[in-house]
């Protein structure tokens, strides 16, 4: 089944444009009040491959993708995007998210514009592409994740499945240099998650650099190179699936595993 | 006479209905919708800047803003329009020189304004913040974000306060005949109210009455129509297939 989502033409998603760029958290530590999300996280994420990062809720998970693009400012430690401190002062962090696709759990969508407008917006306004060239790559993206015949449909007439899609597509169409997934199947009907999934898997084979926090054990096993344990704002583990899911190290990742799955 | 004749006589006396309607339709129509919209222009404009201002997390944005909306919304009408259509003036700030009408829409359109600003303010406030993180996580900055979702979503949920607002507009204009209008500037409620006067008969009042409704009432449900219609957008069976969910199924 995914062998041929992506065997329709994809011109914008084959350029030689896309490139993947390795991400470096170093102590990133990040506190909300009196509650300690982020208790000093170093992790290096590998250029081109997909690291999953897996753990109890509250565990800081969430908290560690929204670092990566700044919705959420850490309070100590640094983090690399390349060769680019990004928590450095006098970053440009409009130009600096463009390079970051990110996808959430509830979608959201620009409840207000079609599919298609929804994919061309922000490289319209951010990108300065002119509206052809804007409708060209959207019009790919779409077709990448099965949905080039629902452009001209709204948001709210969409399953779920289909809107986290055209919110795939509207990351990629940035041609960003990783991509972050925050439980982006949580919120789906499970007879949806697949079509999502599937088009995640393909583009971790396509090489793009990818975050993913997820509750969905069998994609990081099959489609990671590096699983993360988070506990209490911590890492505990990072090894490869196999290592990771057989022979966990911590008891905290024994009992944790025990219970997912 | 009998109560009910004397009522119907008072307040539905069909010849002085006839006798005001001519002028109220030629003269106080226009002369009342002109001051409508360019007071809804202003209050729009300013109520847009206010509402921005509002939400800012600049104290410094923010506090002259919400003094704005306190007092402008806490003051009776009468007083501000004559502060603005007379004060003005008088302090030597003759924008408008003589003329009483750019002096009685600014004085409406300001009011209007801080009304506005808060209906905006809510509005913007509904925009789901995830959606606002999601245009941020895409490179637009906030004024971007501002401008192509927040405003754009925010302003088609507070339409039908929008359109209530706008009402209280077009009634609202009557206050400027606190002003002094010529004979002609008068708008629809000041030519009733001479009207009745002279007649002694509060038949003309009624015969601009029934002229808002035919306004209003209409406006309202043409706007609720508008509304349903960006609402529901042709609604469609939400498990529309597409390519991939039909390759699952086989």
């Amino acid at each position: 089944m995914t062998g041929h989502i992506m065997t329709s033409q994809r011109p914008a998603l084959d350029s030689p444009t896309m490139h993947s760029t390795p991400v470096r958290f170093s102590d990133v530590t990040k506190r909300f009040g009196r509650s300690t999300a982020l208790a000093g996280v170093t992790l290096d994420i590998p250029a081109g491959r997909t690291t999953c990062i897996v753990g109890p809720s509250g565990s800081g998970k969430s908290t560690l993708l929204r670092c990566t693009n700044l919705l959420e400012v850490p309070d100590a430690g640094t983090i690399r995007l390349g060769d680019v401190e990004i928590t450095a002062r006098g970053v440009d962090l409009d130009a600096l998210r463009t390079r970051i696709g990110m996808v959430f759990q509830n979608f959201h969508l620009f409840p207000h514009h079609t599919v298609l407008n929804n994919v061309t917006l922000a490289q319209q306004r951010v990108l300065g592409r002119s509206r052809d060239e804007a409708v060209t790559s959207a019009r790919a993206h779409l077709d990448s994740v099965g949905l080039s015949r629902l452009e001209d449909r709204r948001p709210e007439q969409l399953s779920g499945g289909q809107q986290q899609r055209v919110a795939i597509a509207r990351a990629l169409a940035m041609e960003p240099e990783v991509m972050l997934f925050d439980e982006a199947t949580s919120a789906l009907d499970p007879e949806l998650v697949k079509g999502v999934l599937a088009v995640m898997r393909e583009l971790a084979g396509r090489g793009m650099t990818m975050i993913v926090v997820t509750h969905e054990m069998r994609f990081a096993r099959e489609v990671a190179q590096q699983v993360v344990f988070l506990d209490q704002g911590r890492l505990l583990e990072a090894a490869r699936p196999a290592e990771f899911f057989d022979s966990p190290r911590s008891d905290r990742l024994r009992s944790f595993l025990k219970q997912v799955l | 006479m009998s109560g009910a004749s004397k009522i119907g006589n008072t307040f539905f006396n069909w010849d002085y209905i006839k006798q005001a309607l001519p002028t109220v339709l030629k003269v106080g129509l226009p002369n009342t919708l002109q001051l409508a919209v360019y007071a809804s222009i202003i209050g729009v404009a300013v109520g847009l800047i206010v509402a921005a201002g509002l939400l800012s997390n600049n104290f410094l944005l923010r506090f002259p803003c919400r003094v704005y909306v306190d007092i402008l919304r806490g003051l009776p009408h009468i007083l501000t329009i004559y502060v603005i259509g007379q004060g003005l003036p008088l302090a030597g700030i003759t924008v408008f020189g003589n003329n009483t009408y750019g002096y009685a829409a600014l004085a409406i359109g300001v009011v209007e304004a801080a009304y506005m600003a808060e209906i905006f303010r809510s509005g913007f406030q509904s925009v789901d913040r995830g959606q606002v993180e999601a245009a941020r996580s895409l490179g637009l900055s906030y004024g971007k974000t501002m401008q192509y979702l927040i405003i754009p979503v925010g302003i088609r949920r507070v339409l039908p306060a929008l359109t209530g607002q706008f009402i209280l507009v077009i009634k609202g204009t009557a206050l400027v005949y606190l002003l002094g209008l010529t004979t002609d500037q008068r708008e629809m409620f000041a030519i009733a109210q001479d009207t009745a006067s002279n007649s002694a008969n509060l038949s003309p009042l009624v015969a601009a009455g029934i002229v808002y409704l035919a306004i209003t009432i209409p406006l309202t449900y043409a706007v609720n129509a508008w509304e349903r219609r960006w609402r529901t957008g042709g609604k469609a069976d939400p498990a529309v297939p597409d390519e991939l969910t039909e390759q699952a199924m086989g």
